[in-house]
């Protein structure tokens, strides 16, 4: 039994949905008890779908139980067969009715129906949403293969785009995204799935030369299986940051066997002239965590380091299936690794190291909100905000400046926002004291504290130690955001050395025994 | 069981003095929350209660996803999800419960009242969540009390989350000493506001001894018996009015407290109960009531001659459609509910205007299906249907705000008339 507050995945099942939920002609039959079609106002509210997912649902109760389940199965396939004649359905069960063991694959076949029935097992108490999502796709893409078709000689290299969902993170604009620089390199895309894709799209997966897995949580089990059915094979490089972009590109061109590379495929590249301009310098060093899916946490933790010129100080993900490449990534960045599900310990994790910016989901979002850190949303769980009505890919160079951009205004706009707040009634807030927008010069000026300490009202409260009145006057002269820092680091110092009080001089020993 | 049934039409003799209404009954997909869903606000009505939910993932999901994705704060509700471990037994199903329990009650020392609720998962499994909260009632009484109760959706629909949970409650509540002077009980969650103005309501027009159930704090429950009134703000407490009843309390029947002639019915029937004259009443509600006529007026003009058409959700439906076409002129086409108690719902539905189709349960394809063909100018339903039928033209009006918001009394009247009234302003005032 695990105590959960807040999930960043859903069960597998509403993975299995986001899969049918994006495909053309093809219709989910779930069992499922009264109740679990709150997944449907996912779809219609978060992402505003103009249609229902096509899902039945049996919505069995406390009656049925005692009567015929599986009958009630059977005439809910047969019913939406015959209401939305799907050219193929896909049939499962979500965790309760996984309980009843009536098996809705054995029962839907039964039944006859003159198109392919797929029936998933989705292991709702051992597995999660995305993996859910990534064996639906499986199971369909293997349920209506068709045999491989020889291509002619000379034609142009041709690709399948894998991985997009509905309710994905910004996967609408991604692949529009990489469709476009797919086609500046002259690679033609056979079929986008599951997402767009119609059931007899799926079927012609086998027709494509390779595959291009933007979503690896998604999309990797199913470009494993063609790689091993047809031969084709697949990408690796997740196309999220200039430098992932390009070596996309020379992946891409690998794999196609196009020689040389088009040029002018960054001639839109923004993020690197706008990281390189001077304005920028206040982003050197920058204390970011970093938290979501493997392959957006990833991507982002890489892109901070090398394109931003942030430091990583955590790095962390809720897909445990990815925790390997995850750990070495963290390692390699010298930042502290999270793995987990537990939104508090994310939560305690924000408020010990103390970022300067969140990188994360719509969690971290309001974690960051609590702790007074500004925030960007990089990854899925998702929210109404993120399907924004304007194209805002992640991926791809236009991807990459969407990420400048999204990265580095809250940061601005946060420390706008804490200025008014906070230093209302400070003695710095008079006339006369340095523009709110010239403060982070000092923030740059300040050094870099290497030690990791508890939060401010922690370390303040728990501390056996006590300011004295002149110190605590020197530590008010302190900008307010680094401040709480100042202060864990020079209580640290002082316990470390049995210090009863701390003076002025404490407190610059401090500065100069933490500080590089 | 077949649920391709052909539509099973009874005469319904008992309920409308209209005579033979006919009730459409069906069976398909119930388009519906599970009981679960009301923790999102009963959790913030009783403010030291703590809700663990004993199911799965989809449990946890359902609950984030109805509350609208996050609160900010640590919630006051939380699922221990059921991994493999326990359904196979490796995992001792009770020792896992007290685990999280105590790993809960450590972390929340402020917690007074921890609500065990069952789920789908925990009731087919047949976990005994009630008593797993003796067992831990006796660890932690006094400082904690531990009930159990149902909000799966194989026993439960949405609001029938708060009844199961309050039914549970009720025979925790103190006894009523045996010469105690008459006291009424109103039960049914409200929101504070509402609440605060109806305790002075209620003593305005004269009525002593007023509780609300449920109460904000665990430890200053309303004492039960056989000289307590209730009156239910809620249409769907079945059993909470069972047990209440159970322990000697009488119901006083009325409809529920929705618009102005709603809510002065609905105070009358308590004031008839403890003696007081109408003239008070009417002393009493006077300016109230004009206020409230006023602010409804400011609607009519948009809702008036409107059908609606009422998708199955809070079983709220019936009250809300009775308000909409007496005291707004709306004309109601179809209301669905989940469940119909008549006996509960009996003053709503008598005043139901004929014509107006009263379905229970659900089969949402066929119901979508009359639904398209009526084209309603107005269409109340859930969030998984409300952009589907807008996409298709349709203007609708999602049900679960007429549940979180404000909506009962007097000084609420005009509020709720203009949920319902500005789909259609915004419909009218696009554009685009």
């Amino acid at each position: 039994m695990d105590l959960t507050l807040w999930t960043y995945e859903g069960p597998p099942h509403v993975g299995s949905i986001r899969v049918a939920t994006g495909m053309r002609g093809l219709h989910l039959v779930l069992h499922a008890p009264q109740g679990d079609t709150y997944a449907d106002l996912l779809f219609t509210m978060i992402e505003r779908r103009g249609e229902r997912p096509p899902v039945t649902y049996t919505t069995f109760q406390a009656r049925d139980l005692g009567a015929d389940t599986a009958e009630l199965f059977k005439t809910a396939v047969r019913d939406a067969y015959e209401r939305f004649s799907p050219q193929a359905i896909v049939v499962g069960a979500s965790c309760t009715a996984e309980l009843l063991q009536d098996d809705p694959g054995g029962l839907a076949r039964a039944l006859g129906l003159p198109i392919p029935v797929i029936p998933v097992e989705l292991s709702a108490y051992r597995k999660k949403e995305n993996w859910g999502a990534a064996e639906t796709f499986y199971r369909i893409a293997r349920g209506v293969a068709a045999p491989k078709r020889e291509r002619a000689a000379g034609a142009r290299p041709r690709c399948n785009l894998l991985g997009p969902t509905a309710l994905g993170f910004r996967h609408r604009d991604d692949i529009a995204e990489i469709a476009r620089l797919l086609e500046t390199l002259g690679v033609e895309i056979a079929v986008t799935a599951p997402m767009g894709a119609s059931v007899e799209e799926i079927s012609r997966l086998g027709e494509a030369d390779f595959n291009v897995v933007l979503y690896p949580e998604i999309a990797l089990p199913t470009a494993q299986w063609l790689e091993k059915a047809y031969g084709q094979p697949y990408s690796r490089t997740v196309p999220i940051g200039v430098g992932a972009t390009r070596a996309f590109v020379a992946e891409v061109a690998r794999l196609a066997g196009l020689d040389p590379i088009p040029g002018g495929i960054e001639r839109d590249s923004r993020l690197p002239w706008w990281s390189r301009s001077v304005d920028s310098t206040y982003l050197t060093g920058k204390r970011v965590f970093v938290f979501g899916d493997a392959t957006h946490a990833l991507a982002a933790a890489r892109a901070a380091r090398a394109e931003f010129g942030f430091k990583v100080v955590g790095l962390g993900t809720y897909s445990r299936e990815f925790a390997r490449e995850v750990r070495e990534a963290a390692a390699a960045l010298d930042a502290e690794c999270l793995i987990t599900e537990d939104y508090l310990e994310v939560e305690a994790k924000v408020a010990a190291l103390q970022p300067e910016l969140v990188l994360g989901t719509q969690m971290e979002r309001h974690i960051a909100k609590r702790l007074g850190v500004p925030c960007a949303v990089i990854s899925a769980p998702v929210h109404v905000q993120d399907f924004p009505a304007r194209k805002s890919p992640q991926m791809g160079f236009e991807g990459a400046n969407v990420l400048f951009d999204t990265w580095v205004h809250p940061l601005m706009m946060g420390l706008e926002e804490h200025l008014l707040t906070m230093f209302r009634d400070d003695p710095e807030f008079h006339d006369g004291v340095q523009p709110s927008h010239l403060v982070r010069d000092a923030q740059a000026r300040n050094p870099e504290p290497i030690a990791v300490e508890p939060a401010p009202a922690v370390a303040h409260a728990s501390g056996p130690t006590t300011w004295s009145a002149e110190a605590e006057r020197e530590l008010k002269k302190i900008p307010f955001f680094v401040r709480g820092r100042a202060r864990g680091n020079t209580e640290t110092f002082a316990r470390e050395r049995g210090l009863a009080t701390i003076t002025v001089s404490t407190l610059y020993e401090a500065k100069a025994h933490f500080g590089r | 069981m077949n649920v391709r049934v052909p539509l099973d039409i009874r005469p319904d003799l008992d309920a409308r003095s209209g005579g033979a209404a006919p009730v459409l009954r069906e069976r398909g997909q119930r388009e519906v929350f599970c009981g679960l869903t009301s923790i999102v606000w009963l959790h913030r009505k009783i403010r030291d209660a703590f809700f663990l939910v004993v199911g799965s993932r989809t449990c946890a999901h359902l609950i984030q996803s109805a509350a609208g994705v996050m609160i900010f704060a640590e919630p006051r509700f939380a699922t221990a999800i059921l991994t493999e471990r326990d359904l196979a037994g490796i995992a001792d199903v009770n020792e896992e419960l007290d685990r999280v329990v105590v790993r809960l009650l450590e972390r929340r020392p402020e917690i007074k009242l921890l609500f065990l609720v069952g789920s789908c998962p925990s009731e087919v499994i047949k976990i005994d969540l009630a008593r797993a909260a003796r067992r831990q009632s006796e660890i932690y009484a006094p400082n904690v009390r531990i009930i159990a109760y149902s909000g799966s959706g194989i026993e439960t629909t949405f609001t029938q989350g708060e009844d199961s949970c309050l039914a549970a409650l009720v025979p925790t509540l103190p006894q009523e000493p045996p010469a105690a002077a008459p006291s009424l009980v109103v039960a049914g969650s409200l929101a504070d506001i509402v609440e605060d103005q109806f305790a002075r309501l209620f003593e305005a027009i004269g009525v002593p001894n007023v509780r609300f159930f449920p109460m904000r704090s665990a430890d200053n429950p309303p004492a039960i018996g056989p000289n307590t009134r209730f009156l239910l703000a809620q249409p769907f407490l079945s059993e909470t009015a069972r047990a209440l009843e159970a322990r000697g309390a009488k119901r006083l029947s009325a409809p529920f407290p929705f618009g102005a002639e709603g809510t002065t019915a609905w105070l009358a029937a308590a004031a008839d109960a403890f003696g007081v004259p109408r003239s008070r009443l009417d002393a009493a509600t006077a300016e109230a009531r004009a206020r409230a006529e006023t602010a409804l007026a400011r609607h009519r003009a948009t809702l008036s001659g409107r059908k609606v058409f009422f998708f199955p959700d809070s079983q709220l439906e019936i009250p809300l459609a009775r308000f909409l076409s007496r005291e707004m002129g709306m004309v109601p086409t179809e209301v669905g509910t989940p469940y119909l108690n008549r006996q509960i719902m009996a003053a709503d539905l008598a005043l139901l205007p004929e014509g107006a189709r009263v379905s229970e349960s659900q089969d949402v394809e066929r119901q979508l299906d009359r639904c398209r063909a009526e084209r309603p100018d107005l269409t109340v339903c859930g969030l998984g249907l409300a952009n589907p039928l807008e996409a298709e033209g349709l203007t609708t009006k999602w049900s679960i705000e007429l549940l979180f918001a404000p909506t009962q009394g007097y000084e609420q009247a005009g509020d709720l008339a203009e949920l319902f009234a500005r789909p259609l302003t915004r419909r009218a005032a696009l554009e685009v």
